[in-house]
């Protein structure tokens, strides 16, 4: 008796753990995968220009360093700014999973306010530093610094077109199977920027202005 | 027994049965996240502009900082776990840090080895750090 309950156990094990031999997987799974492997290779083209960017921070050319350019507090809003937008974005997903639109809307403007001052302060810095004569052409190491930091802020500038047409989108047709989808793949875009950014300002803004 | 279970989508909360038991809300999973990711960074921040660690082991501090934050983000955000519907997410991840690691590691060292083989003493034969 106690043998046969053994080996149900054991069968029932095995059912449940081949999660491959349960047929196609869902259209959600699908389309969250293939977009995964694309943040992959998103952060792959990255992971190109931070190389560039860490052979070249030295080739400051007689120009200004990291060291006389960056500003560590508004870096340190940037930051806080694109990790608290990570989690509202995270809050929407939750919205989003227990149909609520109003706390979705909530979440997404929060989500979208806190990435445009992102934003606005990069391209302050990046105006800044033009008008002090260290723009991109100054020297290989402002190149590859403009190169790596716009590509983020690029990033991030569709995120905020995509939030906006996903919002239209909810509002147009309500939260279908389609509309989710969509929603599931920016939510894991936006937190993949956020990786991103941990990566670059630990290596541009807080290894720069070490000695 | 003939529940038929996918695998989980990238970024969604795993629901295997086991894990239901006594998982944490999606609300509380979010908020430790927060909690731990801007404890690191606050740390990494401090670590670059103290005085009273060691200089030569402040790079090297950074970037373990940074490491542990960008696994927090993964697990804490995009829920990756080490779950068997998880393995194909994993899976992908791990080729992805396999080429990245291939690409800056390799340049690095590369471009380093290369000055290093430089003719010695003139800065202008230093063609890849003009300093």
């Amino acid at each position: 008796m106690t043998m046969s309950v053994a080996v149900d156990d054991g069968v029932g094990y095995e059912a449940q753990s081949l999660a491959s031999e349960a047929g196609p997987a869902t259209r959600r799974v699908v389309v969250g995968y293939g977009f995964w492997i694309f943040l992959l290779s998103d952060i792959v083209m990255f992971s190109a220009f931070f190389a560039a960017y860490a052979v070249l921070a030295h080739a400051t050319a007689g120009g200004p360093s990291g060291m006389q350019l960056f500003n560590q507090r508004s870096v340190a809003i940037e930051t806080g700014c694109l990790l608290a937008s990570s989690y509202t974005c995270g809050l929407m997903s939750m919205a989003i999973g227990s149909r609520r639109y109003g706390a979705t809307y909530l979440a997404a403007l929060v989500t979208f306010v806190l990435g445009a001052a992102f934003l606005a302060l990069e391209l302050k810095e990046f105006a800044g530093m033009i008008a002090i004569g260290a723009g991109p052409q100054r020297s290989a190491f402002l190149s590859s610094f403009f190169t790596l930091v716009g590509c983020h802020g690029l990033h991030v500038t569709a995120g905020l077109v995509w939030l906006v047409v996903m919002m239209a989108q909810v509002s147009i047709k309500g939260l279908t199977a389609t509309v989710e989808r969509r929603l599931l793949c920016f939510s894991l875009f936006w937190h993949a920027l956020d990786i991103v950014w941990v990566w670059l300002f630990t290596v541009v803004y807080l290894m720069g202005v070490l000695s | 027994m003939t529940d038929t279970r996918y695998d989980s989508a990238p970024g969604e909360a795993s629901d295997l049965p086991d894990a239901e038991e006594d998982a944490p809300s999606g609300m509380l999973v979010y908020s430790i996240g927060l909690v731990l990711a801007v404890g690191l960074t606050a740390m990494s921040f401090w670590v670059a502009n103290t005085s009273l660690l060691w200089v030569g082991g402040i790079s090297l501090g950074l970037t373990v900082l940074a490491i542990a934050q960008m696994g927090i983000h993964l697990v804490f955000f995009l829920h990756v776990t080490t779950g068997p519907d998880n393995t194909n997410n994993v899976m992908a991840l791990a080729f992805g840090v396999l080429i990245v690691a291939l690409v800056v590691v390799g340049s690095l060292v590369i471009m380093a080895d290369l000055n290093d083989n430089m003719m010695p003493g003139a800065e202008l034969m230093n063609l890849q750090m003009q300093r």
